[in-house]
């Protein structure tokens, strides 16, 4: 028989962002969170994996304002791509909802809280695919 | 493993080419085959670095059709694909098919068109090397994704944002003078004189990068003739020797664990200098992936020619130049001679050298005649790095 390895597809993951749900694998080995999911923990490398549900609430590590974009994300510009840690542990890469002529370098380290979400493809991409959109909690 | 030695070494014109990848990648191979003073027929397998040359000419398995291009006759041609760093993946991997006495005498190199995709477009297959479920939908770039890095950096070091911006403008005009220098290179006789604020000023890219905190995208190849070094001596006089080599593999974005300390890296160089028996203190020069002003710091530090959070006002105090305490990319690196992704791996060792041979331009060229150099070549954001270390005499 098929042993089926993956216990939460990217899809499923990307779906759930839809929903305004960030959802990853709790470790049974390590009891860490892995998050956007992997077939084994991103901490230990483990199998022993269950799915769970994280807060969607984090820490801003970083940013950007794209103002040359790639083919296809002309008419987006200015946005702010962001990479957020998670309040369980694992970061994640997705948009920051914000006023790019005001997002400057005192953002980073504001609490930040999943809002909804952001899916995008091209011919290139596989089909569309969803990341994460963050905005701060004043 | 047998010790590895460079005998030939080609390098085109970096910058934008109306030759085909297939016919730029033979000029930089033939001129490497006569630098070695072989005929190419001894050539007994090719490793050829190319990142996107699907998207520039509609041109995949490139390496078979540069064997075919320069009558080599029906050896092993495989093309190596780690982004950015794909050509020091084929003169690594090269090397260790020399090294494992598999073969005698191999060309490696690297070839890109980068230029025909135009900056749109280009930005869009860059990209690619990015994770692309998760990073894609955010339309993160990878001027992008240095951006994020230089604020964690400023944050993490307590330094003003604005304040290493032009510490960071500090690369760039070191390495466009080094690169308007050469005339191989992109900027040849460009921006031998850049202002600080000249960078500072020019227009954003993705914030706080500017177009002139970035390198261009670019066309060029440049080739290797490696043989085993015991033999080294029969064809040249001065052959230069691989004395180590690393490579190392990142993640995804989201599972690093600190964008200012790519561990794919510093795991990749200490594996060289490992293989090498040779620390930081005994490099003379490096050629550094500078593809942002910001990641020429990152990389000085993982590498460790600098502590954390020093290479910034290390490099706006001059430590990076010519009589500083480690001269970096005085090529121009990738900022000054241009960045034709799949080549530029093999660009970096063509310059260490020239440098090692005395030939660099003048205003390079290192005194006395260095002994020891680096290359450290990036692939997308912190995915392949390879670093190798080149010396004039045996370990």
């Amino acid at each position: 028989m098929y042993k089926e390895y993956t216990i939460l597809t990217h899809a499923d993951y990307e779906n759930g962002i839809k929903e305004r749900k960030l959802l990853g694998l709790k470790c049974r080995a390590c009891t860490r969170i892995t998050c956007p999911p992997m077939p084994v923990c991103q901490w230990c490398g483990s199998r022993d994996l269950e799915r769970t549900e994280l807060s969607g609430e984090g820490e801003l590590i970083t940013f950007t304002v794209i103002r040359v974009p790639p083919e296809g994300f002309e008419a987006e510009v200015p946005y702010i791509p962001c990479l957020v840690r998670t309040k369980e542990g694992p970061s994640v890469v997705g948009r920051l909802d914000h006023d790019a002529e005001r997002a400057t370098q005192d953002l980073l380290g504001k609490p930040v809280k999943l809002n909804g979400s952001f899916t995008k493809g091209d011919k290139f991409s596989g089909g569309p695919h969803t990341c994460p959109v963050f905005g701060v909690r004043e | 493993m047998r010790e590895v030695a460079i005998i030939g070494i080609g390098h085109t014109k970096f910058g934008i080419a109306s030759k085909t990848l297939i016919e730029l990648f033979s000029e930089a191979a033939l001129q490497a085959t006569d630098d070695a003073n072989i005929d190419p027929k001894q050539i007994e397998a090719l490793f050829q670095g190319a990142a996107l040359p699907g998207f520039e000419e509609g041109q995949v398995m490139p390496a078979a059709f540069s064997a075919a291009d320069l009558n080599l006759g029906p050896i092993p041609a495989t093309r190596c694909e780690g982004a950015c760093a794909s050509a020091s993946v084929a003169i690594r991997d090269a090397a260790m098919w020399v090294g494992a006495g598999a073969y005698d005498l191999v060309l490696a190199g690297g070839v890109e068109k980068a230029s025909t995709m135009g900056v749109s477009f280009a930005t869009r297959t860059f990209a690619m090397a990015c994770h692309a479920s998760t990073e894609g939908p955010a339309g993160l770039t990878f001027p992008g994704v240095f951006a994020m890095a230089a604020r964690v950096y400023a944050r993490k070091y307590g330094i003003p944002l604005e304040k290493l911006r032009e510490q960071m403008a500090y690369v760039s005009v070191k390495n466009h003078r080094h690169g308007a220098l050469n005339p191989l290179a992109h900027f040849y006789k460009k921006y031998g004189a850049l202002k600080i604020e000249e960078v500072l000023n020019s227009r954003l890219v993705a914030d706080p990068l500017t177009l002139m905190d970035c390198c261009p995208f670019s066309d060029g190849a440049s080739a290797l003739v490696l043989c085993a070094a015991e033999v080294a001596r029969k064809y040249t006089d001065d052959p230069v020797y691989i004395l180590g080599t690393g490579q190392g593999s990142g993640t995804p974005l989201s599972k690093m664990e600190d964008l200012t300390k790519p561990v794919s890296r510093i795991r990749s160089a200490r594996a060289a200098f490992k293989q090498a028996d040779l620390s930081p203190e005994d490099i003379d020069m490096v050629e550094i992936h500078d593809c942002f002003t910001i990641a020429e710091l990152i990389a000085l530090e993982s590498i460790g020619f600098f502590t954390w959070g020093e290479a910034a006002e290390a490099t706006a105090t001059g430590q990076t130049d010519l009589g500083g305490k480690i001269p970096v990319n005085m090529s121009g690196g990738l900022i000054g001679k241009g960045h034709p992704i799949g080549a530029t791996g093999a660009s970096q060792i063509y310059w260490l050298v020239k440098q090692m041979r005395g030939e660099a331009p003048n205003g390079n060229q290192i005194n006395p005649v260095p002994e020891y150099g680096m290359t450290d070549t990036l692939g997308g954001d912190f995915g392949t790095l390879c670093h190798i270390i080149l010396g004039r005499s045996k370990r």
